[in-house]
């Protein structure tokens, strides 16, 4: 899961870690008391979504009177920003951070992440900060710094001084480094993070080390011990449908199409996405029903499936292994009663019993197509949307 | 031949007296696997499935002479009991367990690299030598003992795989699921030198999916170490960036991890990659006479 900017902030600063003053606001009125209560002269107003590219989309502006001010969080909250990256839907505003204004020096890049194929906690730092990393990694690979920590020492003062020195930093601002480091590090694991990406870190006029903008993600395996972090969720920010899914236990993620999906397994759910496409069809959704395939994991499924009015067929892919495939045939056809589908719904069963399940479906007397196999069955659904 | 399991391995079960725990060993007495006793501490001295139940890996492993271990425990607790089986000596865990904490498998990673003992998965369905030794939750009855050698990232995929080769007649070898976890135990690159190493393994096929380069850096390995036929297909072809595809480790972040730069690193190393899950039992049979 993501954290909001100013979430990430908080939790900044409870390690130790500088930010720049600010304040959360839901309403404009909110955000003009904020900045009475922050006072000076300007003031940066910062949409909180759960996407990069607000900057370049309008969602981050610098404001150097109270009433633009006012004008600039009326114009955002309540609204929904589209950035490249979360394109063509965009997210729903409803806060917005408050922040001082910081005299930047410098800008720098810090982050903290898992590194699949080292198996290893890894510090990515750059001089060339404010920019997107992926981009500084293709264009100009020698400004990409990096450490790597063994899980049982942690991060060791010795690395931080390498990226510190390295990053152009000196005198007192190495410590500082050193300490801001090892506390991200420490908050990291603490929080058993995915991601803790601070760009930029900058280098104010006075040389002090300031954290302008922040991304953390929590690691979703981990969220049963860190229930305050589960707590903060915003479940605003992701489609509602991969929301209810969510809450029903079940793996959704919502695309584009027509052809509903239900499949046994993440692998082969992705795979029958792949193959609609490869058919001619656009999936409408991800979604992974699990190895029990029960009348009632299937029903539920249906409904998520049924909420999106884009779909107009529904294709069930199950790989019947131990559970046999007649089972999972009753409990598609109960479902299928329960939640009265009224579009075509495609079966493709294979695995035990296969034979026996699929007469049941036959004979079910519901418009359900049982498919003779993979191939045929994503040609059916592209032929049942097409019709 | 096989590889990592046969008739000789003995298998413990930790999690042994729960629910997946006590299914799945039926499932596998029931195939012939050579159960012979499990864990669940607390519950020492007792008889499970007429086989003993052991306080501790370390008592189970000294009664029984356990070379190998499956762990069906709760995903609290399992990278402890991974631990737990290295430290007591056994030689190749299997970890079912779907949802440990990426962090926890960073330190078991650690500590098995220093133990010298060989994991599969977690978040996987196992490994199976058809008609010698099932250890996992994948379904014995689809399979026939034949030529090819499969690892998959996915359970249904591989099972697919399977269905598929035991209809052309060929058979599998042994099937290795790695699991879906972005932290695992044994790769791609393990599991196609184990198969270029068995005698009995003409064929390989892998099945891969989104998110990391392992399929990226199994392609290195083929070109340079695999001589025999290789047949892939990679799943999440249209899967959008950005989103975790159901298994932790299946998403493209910041440009890589995409199924198109997979297919071509395979493409390039000689495999043949089947556009369609449904195609490959014909890519492992073109491979093959291709070879």
């Amino acid at each position: 899961m993501n954290l909001h900017e100013f979430q990430a902030k908080q939790l900044l600063q409870r390690y130790g870690v500088s930010t720049p003053h600010g304040r959360v606001a839901e309403t404009a009125d909110e955000v003009v008391a904020a900045a009475v209560e922050l006072s000076g002269a300007a003031w940066v107003i910062k949409a909180q979504i759960h996407a990069g590219g607000r900057g370049k989309a309008g969602g981050v502006k610098v404001e150097h009177s109270i009433e633009a001010l006012r004008n600039t969080a009326a114009n955002l909250l309540g609204r929904s920003l589209v950035t490249y990256q979360n394109a063509p839907e965009g997210q729903p505003v409803n806060r917005v951070l408050v922040e001082e204004t910081i005299p930047i020096a410098r800008e720098l890049y810090l982050s903290l992440l898992v590194d699949r194929s080292l198996e290893r906690v890894v510090v990515v730092a750059s001089t060339a900060g404010g920019m997107e990393i992926e981009e500084v990694a293709q264009q100009t690979p020698e400004k990409i710094l990096q450490e790597i920590c063994d899980p049982l020492l942690g991060l060791v003062d010795y690395q931080a001084r390498n990226l510190a020195f390295a990053l152009g930093l000196s005198g007192t601002q190495i410590n500082a480094f050193t300490k801001l480091l090892k506390a991200s590090y420490k908050l990291f694991t603490d929080n058993d993070l995915s991601l803790l990406e601070i760009n930029p870190l900058v280098v104010t006029s006075e040389g002090a080390l300031v954290a302008l903008d922040c991304k953390m993600s929590v690691d979703d395996n981990a969220l049963y011990r860190r229930q305050d972090l589960a707590a903060i969720r915003d479940w605003s920010q992701d489609d509602p449908k991969e929301a209810e899914a969510h809450a029903s236990g079940l793996n959704y993620i919502a695309l584009n199409g027509d052809i509903g999906c239900m499949v046994n397994g993440a692998g082969l759910a992705m795979a029958t996405m792949d193959l609609i496409k490869l058919h001619g069809g656009r999936p409408a959704n991800f979604l992974d029903v699990g190895g029990g395939a029960t009348a009632e994991t299937v029903a539920r499924a249906f409904k998520i499936i049924l909420a999106d009015t884009q779909v107009k067929a529904v294709l069930v892919n199950i790989f019947g292994g131990i559970m046999r495939c007649d089972i999972i045939a009753t409990g598609i056809i109960t479902a299928v009663r329960e939640v009265g589908v009224k579009i075509p719904v495609i079966v493709r069963l294979e695995g035990t019993n296969v034979e026996l399940g699929r007469k049941l479906l036959q004979e079910s007397g519901l418009s359900i197509i049982s498919a003779a196999g993979l191939t045929d069955a994503a040609v059916q659904a592209v032929a049942a949307v097409k019709a | 031949m096989s590889i990592l399991v046969d008739e000789n391995t003995r298998v413990l079960c930790q999690g042994f007296t729960g629910r997946q725990g006590t299914f799945h060993s039926e499932q596998a007495l029931a195939y012939g696997t050579a159960m012979v006793g499990g864990v669940t501490p607390g519950k020492g001295g007792q008889t499970h499935l007429g086989l003993p139940v052991f306080n501790t890996m370390r008592d189970a492993v000294a009664a029984t002479n356990a070379n190998a271990s499956v762990i069906y425990v709760p995903p609290p607790f399992a990278a402890d009991s991974i631990l737990e089986a290295a430290d007591a000596g056994v030689a190749l865990i299997v970890c079912i367990t779907e949802g440990i904490p990426v962090l926890d498998m960073l330190n078991v990673k650690a500590a098995l690299r220093a133990n010298g003992a060989r994991l599969i998965g977690p978040n996987c369905p196992g490994i199976i030598t058809p008609d010698a030794c099932k250890i996992g939750i994948m379904p014995g009855a689809i399979h026939l003992r034949g030529k090819v050698g499969i690892v998959s990232r996915s359970g249904t995929l591989t099972y697919e795989a399977v269905h598929q080769t035991t209809q052309s007649g060929l058979g599998q070898t042994t099937c290795v699921g790695i699991g879906g976890d972005p932290i695992k135990g044994l790769n791609f690159i393990e599991c196609l030198q184990l198969f270029q190493a068995d005698a009995e393994t003409e064929a390989i096929i892998m099945v891969g999916e989104i998110g990391g380069a392992d399929e990226e850096a199994a392609a290195e390995y083929i070109q340079s170490h695999v001589t025999k036929p290789v047949a892939a297909y990679i799943a999440g072809q249209t899967a959008p960036a950005g989103k975790r595809m159901g298994h932790a480790g299946a998403i493209i972040s910041g440009g890589s991890g995409r199924a198109e730069d997979k297919i071509a690193a395979l493409e390039k190393a000689g495999v043949v990659v089947a556009n369609s899950p449904a195609g490959l039992g014909e890519a492992v049979l073109a491979a093959m006479r291709a070879c």
